[in-house]
């Protein structure tokens, strides 16, 4: 019950951390603070944390093999549809801000902008991972099914790295530090890292429980 | 996709008429400031002081005031980019890549005294200081629209003296095909410069004719007033029909040279950009299009114009080139 209420809270304190950028944005727009190019602006924050939460998403699992606090994982799914929500801010500002929503406008950068086909791909493969986040959706394709198809995260990941990546003018600095993590998490999952990092786990909880034993 | 054929748009029939029509609307303006300024004083005694009222001014503005400033026949009936947004979005990679880092760290620049080294294929080569360089020259005030490569563009009230005028004391030799530019390696006054980004110092270059042609300004302020750090204090260029990173900032040598010269983008990505990078919608950059772009204060873009809109003054210094492959 105890150990309940804590998930509880500390859902809650995530909801709000994750819901600060967008806060802070909405201010900010309120106050004229979003500088020469709001749009701009609005379209790089938004993207940034959409990132950086896709990241944070794909880091629940490893965090988990390293702490053993399997509650962690009941954090994956807001974090994950956080990130689909900056995601939505950030197509939205995208097809109507700098494409007038025009379709036409939007296919040509698609097909022809490499950067946008990889962010564009990501969000395609987004919109099943998040439209499937419910428990009903759990239970209707079956668990297996369901992992299977959330897998697609990984690609959507590389595709959001590249988007980034395949935009920037000169400075590759901060692109390269998303694809850096991204490459980490992706190595964190690979079975001897797993295995390495749960039995290092259990060694260390077997140094901390010998003292209470003597 | 369809390229507007440059030997369709002749520089016999289109520049004259063109000049016609800036005279015709510079006069006509012209007579209803004067009007304006005798109705409201009563007074021709005010005549003299007609270019000056005219000039642009922001209130947000706090530099130091440019003294004997014209209007010019270049100008536009554009909104005005706010003096904050001129000078608070910059790209200026010597100072940082993020737009606000020139603003931020600027300040310690030291643009004075300045001196500009005068190299290669003329006739009075040397090392002239500021004031060498400007003051034979009458300040004017030029409104021009500035296109930047990343899809964004502003109105500027620059002040500054036709690039051509300057050149000309140099006395340029006929084999002057080029002339290249170069600003300052100062990494401890610029901090971008201490990291490899670009290749430190940015250089730029220009045909001859285009360093010539009347709308080529070599600028030393804005909105009247001296050329903030930022935005490439205390003399750069600006050449309108072309992407902003063509208008290279704080000029320390000018060089005549008759070899095409290298340019910093060109260096760093030459299939993204190219020695002339005229605005062109229809050309687009590699990763992006050019199509339309945003002006800054306007929420929706609007459509990108050939040559950013000076097609009828310089289509005629492209006759018969290929402008895709001459990006």
């Amino acid at each position: 019950m105890n150990r309940e209420r804590r998930v509880a809270a500390i859902k809650t304190g995530l909801f709000a951390t994750a819901l600060a950028p967008f806060t802070a944005l909405v201010v900010a727009g309120f106050t004229d603070e979003l500088g020469a190019n709001p749009v701009e602006t609005i379209t790089h924050t938004t993207g940034e944390w959409t990132l950086r939460l896709l990241l944070a998403t794909l880091a629940i699992t490893p965090l988990r093999h390293v702490t053993g606090w399997v509650w962690l994982t009941r954090l994956r799914r807001m974090t994950g549809l956080f990130a689909f929500f900056y995601l939505m801010l950030h197509f939205t500002t995208y097809a109507v801000l700098d494409a007038s929503l025009d379709l036409a406008y939007v296919v040509e950068d698609v097909a022809d902008r490499l950067y946008i086909t990889a962010g564009f791909a990501a969000f395609v493969m987004l919109v099943p991972l998040a439209a499937t986040s419910t428990n009903a959706m759990v239970r209707r394709l079956g668990p297996l099914r369901w992992r299977r198809l959330h897998r697609l995260v990984y690609a959507a990941g590389i595709c959001g790295v590249l988007h980034y990546l395949w935009l920037v003018k000169a400075d590759l600095r901060e692109p390269l530090v998303y694809a850096g993590i991204l490459a980490i998490l992706f190595a964190a999952r690979l079975p001897a890292v797993v295995k390495w990092m749960q039995a290092r786990r259990s060694k260390g909880a077997g140094r901390r429980a010998a003292p209470s034993a003597s | 996709m369809l390229i507007k054929r440059p030997d369709d748009v002749q520089p016999s029939d289109i520049t004259p008429r063109s000049i016609f029509r800036d005279r015709r609307r510079f006069m006509r303006d012209s007579a209803g400031i004067a009007t304006a300024a005798m109705l409201g004083a009563g007074g021709l005694s005010l005549l003299g002081t007609r270019a000056a009222r005219a000039l642009a001014t922001d209130k947000d503005a706090k530099g130091q005031k440019l003294e004997g400033v014209v209007e010019s026949i270049y100008r536009t009936d554009e909104e005005l980019t706010p003096y904050s947004d001129i000078t608070g979005y910059n790209n200026f990679y010597e100072f940082g890549t993020d737009k606000r880092d020139p603003a931020r760290y600027a300040g310690g620049f030291t643009p004075r005294p300045w001196t500009v080294k005068v190299l290669g294929e003329c006739e009075k080569p040397g090392e002239y200081g500021y004031e060498d360089v400007v003051k034979p020259h009458r300040l004017e005030e030029r409104i021009y629209r500035l296109r930047c490569v990343e899809a964004w563009s502003m109105v500027i009230p620059w002040v500054g003296v036709p690039l051509g005028d300057v050149l000309a004391r140099f006395a340029p030799t006929s084999k002057a095909k080029y002339v290249a530019f170069r600003t300052v390696f100062r990494p401890e006054e610029m901090r971008g410069q201490s990291r490899p980004i670009l290749d430190w110092p940015y250089v730029e270059g220009l045909r001859i004719d285009e360093a010539m042609h009347p709308l080529t300004l070599l600028a030393v302020g804005l909105y009247g007033e001296v050329m903030p750090n930022q935005n490439g204090a205390p003399i750069r260029l600006v050449v309108p029909w072309k992407y902003g990173f063509k208008s290279i900032k704080s000029i320390a040598a000018i060089e005549f040279t008759e070899e095409q010269p290298p340019t910093s983008w060109n260096l760093a990505a030459s299939r993204e950009y190219g020695f002339y990078s005229n605005v062109n919608p229809d050309v687009s950059h590699p990763r992006w299009s050019q199509r339309r772009e945003r002006r800054i204060g306007e929420l929706f873009k609007r459509e990108t114009l050939m040559f950013n809109g000076y097609a009828d003054q310089v289509a005629g210094l492209y006759a018969g080139m290929d402008l895709k492959a001459n990006y």
